[in-house]
């Protein structure tokens, strides 16, 4: 009999495992059966620990050390050190950045220091591809309680008076939409998980259902149980293939220990649990729109009333819920709504998983009390702006959101104080911006997702928000004039007004913002022509310094479209009309020779 | 797989479960807990030292004490194998030498439980090294 005095955890995200995770645990188990240990050292996947950025992760406990980027031909040192000789080892070690040294154990990283994980409380820990150590970590004890307990409306009271709001985007009180949806009657009524995560950069719904997926799957039928639905059903996109290979796995298990299916706990509550694929469009995120392309219509949304609560999946009440939103609901019954609503701030209780990216040196997951301050991600669990360059701006909310200045570095994160200062919370993307960004390329940048995305069923959202692209690019080319500035201004409120659905109504925020807080830079564009932050790259030109140019000639043999010229040991010159500013010359001049004006 | 039909098997399922998981718990808090490594190089493997890290574990179980065991390589002591080293949470490590398993039951009932010394058994004088 197995007696493991050893576990070896795996991230088995989708990050590390494309960076083979699958091999390091394949070699692992191989090496450990070679020396005799597989009884002392279990090997575990497990979902995603969160720290991407230092991928692939291989945890070992019960001393709690945290190898990072670890290869599989790693995998024997592993073992033979770590395990039978008792030694770390150092170079797979984390190191601190500020001190360069090495951190064995997670919890004293700045990236784990300040987090709580409530949502992502068994990622990285259990494997999720088998129910039993969910089951070990209380799993389905929160629906055999609500079973138990059998009165609807008292576990929709916990629900309400934890505070607990939709992760999704919209931040509405998860216990008043159960209730309404309790409070419709009909013959029929669905569940609805939304997993389709359309957010650009945004992967915390992936990496719960990767991670976690009993948590989501018991969360649908205590809302089920609550509603008085029987059929719950989740839309995901078919881009996360294996979240939805252990989505299936995770059904299954749960169907044949009678946790799913019919008379769960002996009780006459029956529940069972579908997945439907979407194709990967960001309006069929909405939820409408979503409802429409799980009935094989077109995934266009239509106007709300009726709300799905009233008027949902084959026009039946219908509950729809994000997938963070649906992982708390079991802690929340175990530990109770005091406990959850003693975190965060007044309004927004709880925490929320942030994928954060961009000019930061540590990218990856996090998941944070509300309350937390934009200064603790960027510089403690973010590790500061990469390469010791400057904090421009925090985008949130992804194409429906906006920058966060500097100025809101110590405002508390929450879904009203974000509304207020100009973004919102979205669905938990936090991308970070530094002094080389440009910000109106950014909204460019996001317009550009907007357009593309537009189902085109109302006519701001279609042929508002491509014109507010060409304005932008206008701009950005240097062509922009200050009437185009003031069109942006107005065309973007009309197009939030008259907009059908959510999408339309957000997607000009991103310009809004930037104008809002970085006006100086639109004004540049327009009246001097210039791109300060030198990325737009019509606005940039490529100038030699006669001065400090020796004349070597390293940037004519790179240049690939010969603009550059000039005499052996004298200053070249650049061809403004033949350069195309790819920037090959400037990495290669050894004389910092060649600047961007 | 055998079907769970009421609160009561679930309960004991994952009673019988948990045990699985306890390893990974700990590594959770492991400042708080008292961190047990004994030396499994060549020399204490060959006077026992895997027994006594069975014996360890299970009798620190048994009693539910909150203990990390892991093994260590040779600690230098090879004239006194099988040695374990303790270390309590804010304090300093004490390593003990000629652990046999039944002093092993000893070691876990009367350091790990109380703060008594063993009969018989010298806590080397030792500086921690660390790996
Ligand atoms: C354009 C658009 C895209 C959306 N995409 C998502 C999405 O990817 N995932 C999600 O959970 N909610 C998305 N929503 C929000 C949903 O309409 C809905 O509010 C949410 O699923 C409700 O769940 P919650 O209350 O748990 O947040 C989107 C909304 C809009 C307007």
């Amino acid at each position: 009999m197995a007696n493991y005095k050893y576990h070896m955890l795996v991230c088995g995200g989708t990050g590390c495992f494309a960076s083979q995770s699958d091999q390091i645990k394949k070699n692992l188990a191989q090496i450990i059966e070679e020396k005799g240990l597989q009884n002392e050292v279990q090997v575990v996947i497990t979902g995603c620990f969160g720290f991407c950025e230092q991928g692939p992760i291989v945890k070992m406990l019960p001393d709690n050390t945290f190898y990072v980027r670890v290869k599989p031909e790693d995998c024997r040192e592993l073992v033979e050190e770590h395990i039978i000789k008792g030694r770390k080892v150092n170079r797979l070690l984390y190191t601190d950045p500020e001190n360069k040294e090495h951190v064995a154990d997670s919890k004293h990283m700045e990236f784990y220091k300040k987090q709580l994980r409530i949502a992502l409380r068994n990622c990285g820990f259990i494997d999720p591809e088998n129910i039993n150590e969910y089951i070990a970590r209380d799993g389905y004890a929160a629906l055999a309680s609500v079973l138990e307990i059998n009165n609807p409306l008292a576990t929709i009271d916990v629900i309400k008076k934890s505070g607990l709001r939709g992760r999704g985007g919209g931040g509405f009180p998860t216990g008043l939409k159960w209730e309404i949806a309790a409070k419709n009657h009909a013959d029929q009524k669905y569940v609805v998980c939304n997993a389709d995560e359309g957010d650009p950069g945004a992967f915390m719904d992936r990496s719960i259902l990767e991670g976690d997926p009993h948590s989501v799957l018991e969360a649908m039928a205590i809302n089920g149980f609550c509603i008085g639905a029987n059929k719950g059903l989740i839309y995901i996109r078919a881009e996360y293939p294996l979240a939805i290979e252990r989505l299936l796995i995770a059904i299954k298990q749960a169907e044949e220990t009678g946790l799913l299916g019919k008379n769960i706990f002996g009780s006459d509550f029956s529940f069972d649990i579908e997945l439907r694929y979407g194709a990967g469009a960001f309006v069929c995120g909405e939820e409408t729109a979503l409802i429409h392309s799980m009935e094989g219509e077109r995934g266009e949304p239509t106007f709300k009333p009726p709300f799905p609560a009233q008027e949902g999946y084959l026009k039946m009440p219908t509950n729809v819920n994000n997938v963070e939103t649906y992982a708390n609901i079991p802690v929340i019954i175990l530990k109770g709504w005091e406990w959850f609503s003693s975190i965060g701030t007044e309004k927004s209780k709880g925490t929320k998983v942030f994928a954060l990216a961009g000019k930061i040196n540590n990218v990856g997951l996090i998941e944070v009390p509300m309350g937390i301050t934009l200064r603790e991600v960027v510089y403690e669990i973010g590790g500061g702006i990469k390469d010791g360059k400057k904090f421009k701006a925090m985008q949130t909310g992804g194409p429906s959101g906006g920058c966060l200045t500097e100025k809101f570095l110590d405002t508390p994160i929450d879904y009203d104080n974000l509304i207020e200062a100009g973004s919102m919370m979205g669905s938990g993307g936090m991308i970070v911006m530094d002094e080389d960004d440009c910000m109106v390329a950014v909204s460019k940048f996001y317009l550009e997702f907007t357009v593309e995305e537009s189902c085109g069923k109302c006519t701001p959202c279609r042929i508002g928000n491509k014109r507010l692209y060409e304005l932008l690019e206008k701009i950005t080319e240097g062509k922009g004039t200050m009437e185009d500035l003031d069109i942006l201004k107005s065309l973007s409120k009309v197009i939030k007004d008259t907009s059908l659905c959510g999408l339309g109504q957000t997607s000009p925020n991103p310009v809004l913002s930037t104008i809002d807080n970085f006006w100086d830079e639109y004004l540049a564009h327009v009246m001097e022509k210039k791109c300060p932050a030198g990325q737009c790259k019509a606005l940039k030109s490529y100038i030699i310094e006669p001065d400090l140019c020796i004349g070597c000639g390293a940037c004519v043999r790179v240049c690939p479209v010969n603009a550059i010229k000039g005499e052996k040991k004298m200053p070249h010159e650049i061809n403004q009309a033949d350069c195309i500013k790819c920037g090959a010359c400037i990495e290669k001049c050894k004389f910092n020779a060649i600047l961007i004006k | 797989m055998e079907k769970i039909k009421s609160l009561a098997d679930l309960k004991k399922k994952r009673e019988a479960l948990q045990s699985n998981l306890k390893l990974r718990e700990q590594g959770e808090n492991t400042e708080s807990l008292i961190q047990v490594k004994v030396a499994m190089a060549t020399c204490g493997i060959a006077s026992g030292a895997k027994q006594v890290m069975e014996t360890i574990i299970n009798e620190s179980n048994k009693r539910h004490i909150p203990v990390v065991v892991t093994q260590t390589g040779c600690m230098g002591y090879c004239y006194a194998e099988p040695t374990v080293e303790v270390t309590k949470p804010g304090q300093d490590p004490v390593v003990f030498g000629y652990i046999t398993p039944q002093k092993a039951e000893e070691l876990v009932d009367k350091y790990l439980v109380g703060n008594e010394m063993l009969d018989g058994v010298i806590p080397v004088n030792y500086e921690k090294v660390e790996q």
